[in-house]
């Protein structure tokens, strides 16, 4: 395992208590898997902020409670905001302690939630924000968002005479908070679980706003089996469809590949592409 | 001790001496004075609490919701723009059942854009879940944000309040206000001991999501909180009187209603003016009065009904307008009164909509039109 900044995390060394259980998350949901191996390292102490989203629809269903640490459902625009108002609240009970972890899809991050997320880290207030970036709106039935990628197919950008999907690049997130000068910054895969969860591990471990956008593949949404779910994070990486960067300290550090795959190969696995290839 | 004080003011030491834990505000006018207030009072080292100073409105309610949720008695504070930009906000901090006091200085909605006192804000809000108290001095404004968290956060309750205050009419203008001591407040209102908080030992969710089947449950226990808000409200101001010295009717504040015929239903500092006229009618022999709307949610119909069965005609000033209907208020007063014996005749009348001042004249002649009018005549 990679070793950077002191953090060792061996996935053998992962507790095999499960935080998140009994949600609905359609099979090979990669969100789902995103917010599983985040909470094995967050651990119990820890308060999840979410939002209306394929999340809050697969774990919170009254009566419902798939997860074994408190969560609380705020609306679209405002994830972050609940998120400094729980730190606020703990601070008052002398539980500062606990990690408070705002999860949103990138609808909820880049697109609605951008501007509650931009007060909350500008504000400085101490949380991890986790990004799980489908590429697109998935809990609505897959329409387009600031994340979708060049060319993908979606509902509201479907392919036709006149329009070839996504006519937009996909929005640089990541960028946009690290010019609020946060303490950390990330993006990941979950088809990389080594580098993701040692990600996490920073984040809880930092002082100060946290962010992390991590790639979590849709089946439904991108029109693939779902067995090949961490296969596309992965290829997502290998063939630069999917950078993994980290930014800290006001440094910017991009991983290279050094020999990429064709980005036919992952495109031709996926439905959203179909017309491309 | 005794001070002059706007409403604004009143609102900003109610909070201090409430002992709130979070505020998270966004400034508007005319409620900015009091989120400054309470920044100022933070500053110097008079208040103890977290101050977030959040981007928006929705952020200020979203941040307020948290901090509840996570055990904190909260506070913020907006007005018209502000809280229409709340609205999806007020249905999930009600229905989550999260108590809280917002304070609204009332201000109308653009366009066209104004920045002058109407109650067009907080009526649009009127079937968000949200306790609504109306008040009509800078002393009440005080007493009743402490009421208000002594209601919100009573266990058969559990619903937020929203504290209205006319802008300027009372936001921006000063009367002697009687601030009571830490100590009488702090025997008044005990500290907030909520039953469910964001708790890492016992696990909860805050604002689950229901379908079909559990949906209108969480709906009806709603329904039947706010129903038992009537005898709360009712109870709270008769401890805060056997404690003050002050109380305010509870629901509804009845002025010289008992024998009259023609009786005025008012929302907030107009009904000082509406004190006065009734009052140089009645030199001339005119059976009027006034009955003051205190609680607009809930409804107070059984006490409406009691106040208002013997009048002949019943005129209600309302500072809004439902478009395309009536002023709100006056389409309440109507449905409450239906199947009274001899029910009264029901005028409604739309005024200082924007500010427009309404004058003692303009009460004067609501008054004569009604005492003028006679039986099956149109008004």
């Amino acid at each position: 395992m990679e070793k950077k900044g002191g953090n060792t995390l061996k996935i053998q060394d992962l507790p095999e208590d499960e935080l998140v259980f009994g949600s609905f998350a359609c099979a090979g949901c990669g969100g789902i898997l995103a917010v599983r191996l985040a909470l094995k390292v967050l651990g119990p102490e820890t308060v999840i902020v979410t939002t209306p989203s394929c999340l809050l629809g697969v774990t919170t269903f009254y009566p419902q409670l798939a997860f074994k640490v408190p969560c609380v459902n705020v609306t679209f625009p405002s994830t972050a905001a609940a998120v400094s108002g729980v730190v606020a609240g703990l601070k008052r009970r002398g539980k500062e302690h606990i990690t408070v972890l705002g999860i949103a899809g990138d609808g909820g991050t880049v697109d609605i939630g951008l501007q509650a997320l931009s007060g909350a880290i500008e504000r400085g207030d101490n949380f991890i924000f986790l990004c799980y970036d489908n590429e697109a709106y998935m809990n609505t039935g897959v329409q387009r968002s600031g994340s979708t990628p060049l060319g993908a197919h979606t509902t509201t950008t479907p392919v036709g005479k006149m329009l070839k999907g996504e006519d937009r690049p996909k929005k640089d997130m990541l960028r946009i908070v690290a010019a609020h000068d946060i303490p950390y910054a990330a993006t990941a895969s979950i088809g990389y679980p080594q580098d993701y969860l040692r990600k996490i591990q920073k984040a809880k471990e930092t002082k100060g706003p946290a962010y992390i956008q991590v790639l979590s593949p849709c089946p439904p949404g991108w029109g693939y089996p779902s067995d090949l779910t961490v296969y596309l994070a992965r290829l997502a990486v290998q063939t630069g469809a999917w950078t993994l960067a980290e930014y800290e300290q006001g440094k910017l550090t991009v991983k290279k590949i050094d020999h990429p795959k064709p980005l036919k190969e992952y495109l031709s696995l996926q439905a959203r592409f179909a017309h491309l290839v | 001790m005794r001070e002059y004080l706007n409403g604004n003011e009143a609102v900003a030491y109610a909070v201090k001496l409430a002992r709130v834990e979070v505020v998270a505000a966004y400034p508007i006018t005319p409620q900015s004075t009091i989120v400054e207030e309470i920044a100022a009072q933070i500053s110097r080292g008079e208040m103890e609490a977290e101050y977030i100073r959040v981007e928006s409105e929705h952020a200020a309610l979203a941040a307020c919701f948290g901090a509840a949720v996570s055990g904190s008695r909260v506070f913020t504070a907006t007005s018209s723009q502000g809280l229409a930009y709340m609205f999806e906000m007020l249905h999930y901090v009600s229905g989550a059942r999260t108590p809280m006091v917002m304070a609204v200085a009332n201000r109308g909605l653009a366009a066209p854009w104004t920045i002058w006192v109407d109650h067009q804000d907080s009526i649009s809000c009127r079937d968000t879940g949200w306790i609504q108290l109306y008040v009509e001095t800078a002393q009440e404004a005080l007493d009743t944000c402490l009421q208000a968290y002594k209601i919100a956060e009573d266990p058969r309750v559990l619903t937020p309040v929203m504290l209205c205050l006319d802008g300027y009419v009372l936001s921006h203008t000063e009367e002697i206000v009687d601030i009571p001591s830490q100590e009488e407040v702090d025997r008044f209102l005990p500290p907030y001991q909520p039953q469910v908080l964001v708790d890492t030992q016992r696990p909860a969710v805050f604002g689950v999501g229901a379908g079909p089947d559990t949906y209108p449950a969480f709906k009806e226990a709603q329904q039947v909180a706010m129903e038992r808000a009537k005898e709360v409200i009712r109870r709270v101001d008769e401890e805060f009187y056997a404690l003050f010295g002050r109380r305010y009717g509870g629901l509804v504040e009845d002025y010289r209603c008992q024998d009259a015929e023609v009786i005025l239903v008012t929302l907030g500092a107009i009904t000082g003016t509406a004190r006065e006229v009734v009052d140089f009618l009645r030199q001339e022999g005119a059976k009027v009065g006034v009955l003051r709307l205190r609680a607009l949610r809930p409804f107070p119909v059984e006490d409406l009904r009691q106040a208002l069965k013997g009048a002949r005609v019943v005129a209600v000033l309302d500072r809004n307008c439902s478009f395309g209907y009536e002023g709100v208020v006056c389409t309440e007063v109507k449905a409450a009164l239906l199947g009274l014996q001899q029910p009264p005749v029901v005028v409604g009348f739309i005024a200082g909509l924007g500010g427009q001042d309404i004058r003692r004249e303009d009460i004067e002649g609501i008054f004569r039109r009604c005492l003028n009018s006679t039986e099956g005549a149109p008004l």
